[in-house]
């Protein structure tokens, strides 16, 4: 246990230290904020059955940001690794290789999670400035937030595995980018498709994102995410342990 | 300290080692010794536990490197070739997150972390960022690295390599004083380096062990013939033709400076003819300021096991 506690203070130490992480906190300040202001600009212009929690987390911006950060976050952790050669010291520390992966993973989610917390900092100052009513209720306020951290976990997990396969940052960030873009629009083969099978239409609805936001904006908390995200990240781990081991001992 | 069975490693259309068995016992110095691709790197990358072996076993410490890792790398130290270093990272804490790595804490690594820096002249860089120092000084944080914990056994891949001639030396003293605490296989291209620091030097070829000795032993195994020089100055005799008629002389090499002839003499293999020059200088009056034996080298046992045609 304190071996990974020692491995996850080097690995967010990465994020801090690296003028990338301070670029990606700024460009994601910038769009939060965007995105908060024209969530209050649209409810001052007519009345609205939103809240500004719902308008917020479905607005292009807030997109935006969500899909393109991941790559961003995870490119270097294993890639560099390889790239530095430092996963021959590394590896060759009394350390285990899941310990290795797990600490990757963790820095990386919670950098990601750090980077929401101005957003859930603007709604709490919102609603205590007097706005209740235009918040939502507490519950409406969290949902959305726990919907992210596990679908983050998923994209995370993505995004290490891209950076295992690989020892050049951008390849690893574009493979990265194509898995989560990728699984994002999964639910458009309904409409390419055009069938109305219902199987199809069940099996997609796994990784909606977007429904998945729509529903927990409005704090309607959806149990299947729960389930299926976390399971879903276990196994891209597990792969990703697989696929680390592998190219290590190829070297 | 290590013990090596039969350990063989393939890649992809070659085999880089084969078949290979050594020891190394406690207290030992051992050079380990070959030509470029010629599987020490992938030896000692297999006993640190950093690739596993194709066939064989490897052990240190009594610890299987494969199956009992963690334990086998908790006695090892390992500096490797390249020196991969954190370059965003500065030298004490670098040296401060590999000790808790391999286990140290609080006032023990703080004691330990001085220790290495001390012992590796790293004082004046201490809260440098590792980019900015140079060759010399990360290959002193290599090994301060691999020292931290103060392990049994320490393997260092070319631990020499770009160092100027200063550091070589200093390297060197190094690399002998910590031999008295620690076991250590140490692989190189510079022989003389090997001459003074190890008790023995294991030779590989191809992947197969060549040889294994003490360098006096190897030295004095070598069975190519040596050579006398002499530097005379000889009147009016022509040195080439009367050093060749002595027995066991099998050619000349002369020339000719101010006066003084510079001759290089082939002689056959474990006979020293100083005496029998000697005394065809006296005979002859010749002036003599050089003659000297030269002796066989590690370098030379290295070209004659290692040689290849191609």
């Amino acid at each position: 246990m304190k071996r990974l506690f020692t491995l996850l203070q080097r690995e967010l130490s990465v994020f801090y230290y690296s003028t990338i992480a301070y670029i990606v906190l700024f460009l994601f300040l910038i769009l939060n904020g965007l995105s908060f202001w024209f969530a209050i600009a649209l409810l001052n212009r007519a009345p609205s059955e939103n809240t500004v929690v719902q308008v917020f987390f479905n607005s292009a911006f807030f997109w935006i940001a969500y899909l393109l950060v991941f790559s961003v976050i995870t490119m270097r952790s294993f890639a560099e690794e390889f790239k530095l050669g430092t996963i021959e010291t590394l590896m060759t520390a009394p350390v285990h290789d899941w310990e290795v992966v797990a600490s990757k993973f963790l820095a990386a989610l919670l950098f990601y999670l750090s980077l929401w917390l101005p957003s859930l900092l603007y709604f709490l100052i919102f609603g205590w400035l007097g706005n209740r009513s235009a918040i939502g209720s507490t519950a409406q306020v969290w949902a959305p937030y726990l919907l992210l951290l596990v679908m983050g976990m998923f994209n995370v997990a993505l995004g290490c595995l891209a950076s295992a396969m690989t020892s050049d940052q951008i390849v690893a960030a574009m493979i990265s980018l194509m898995l989560t873009i990728g699984f994002f629009f999964v639910t458009l083969i309904n409409y390419v498709v055009n069938s109305s099978s219902p199987l199809l239409r069940e099996i997609t609805a796994y990784v909606a994102q977007l429904d998945h936001m729509d529903s927990f904006s409005r704090g309607v908390v959806d149990s299947r995410v729960f389930v299926f995200y976390p399971s879903m990240t276990f196994l891209l781990l597990f792969i990703t342990y697989q696929v680390f081991q592998y190219r290590r001992w190829k070297v | 300290m290590i013990k090596v069975e039969q350990l063989t490693k393939k890649y992809p259309g070659v085999v880089a080692i084969h078949d290979l068995s050594f020891e190394v016992e406690k207290g030992e110095i051992v050079g380990f010794l070959g030509p470029n691709g010629a599987g020490k790197s992938t030896t000692m990358r297999i006993l640190s536990s950093f690739m596993p072996p194709t066939f064989g076993r490897a052990y240190i410490a009594g610890h299987d490197v494969f199956r009992d890792s963690l334990k086998a790398r908790r006695h090892l130290g390992y500096l490797p070739e390249s020196v991969p270093l954190y370059r965003d990272m500065r030298v004490n804490e670098y040296l401060r997150y590999r000790g808790s790595l391999k286990g140290l804490s609080g006032r023990k690594l703080r004691s330990r972390a001085e220790a290495v820096k001390e012992l590796c002249s790293l004082r004046e860089v201490e809260n440098k960022l590792i980019a900015g120092l140079s060759k010399g000084y990360r290959q002193r944080v290599g090994l301060a690295e691999a020292l931290i914990h103060e392990p049994d056994l320490l393997i260092l891949d070319e631990p020499t390599l770009g160092l100027d001639p200063n550091q070589i030396r200093h390297a060197r003293e190094l690399i002998k004083s910590l031999g008295k605490r620690h076991t250590i296989l140490l692989s190189t291209h510079i022989l003389s380096e090997v001459e003074v620091t190890c008790s023995r030097v294991i030779i590989i070829h191809r992947g197969k062990i060549e040889a294994s000795d003490t360098p006096e032993n190897l030295v004095g195994r070598i069975r190519t013939s040596g050579t006398v020089r002499l530097e005379a100055r000889t009147g009016s005799d022509d040195p080439v033709e009367r050093l060749e008629r002595i027995a066991g002389v099998k050619n000349v090499a002369a020339n000719q400076e101010d006066g003084w002839h510079r001759c290089s003499i082939r002689v056959e293999a474990n006979s020293d003819l100083r005496e029998d020059i000697f005394r065809l200088a006296v005979e002859r009056c010749w002036t003599i300021r050089e003659l000297t034996q030269e002796r066989a080298t590690l370098e030379d046992v290295f070209v004659e096991l290692t040689h290849t045609d191609n």
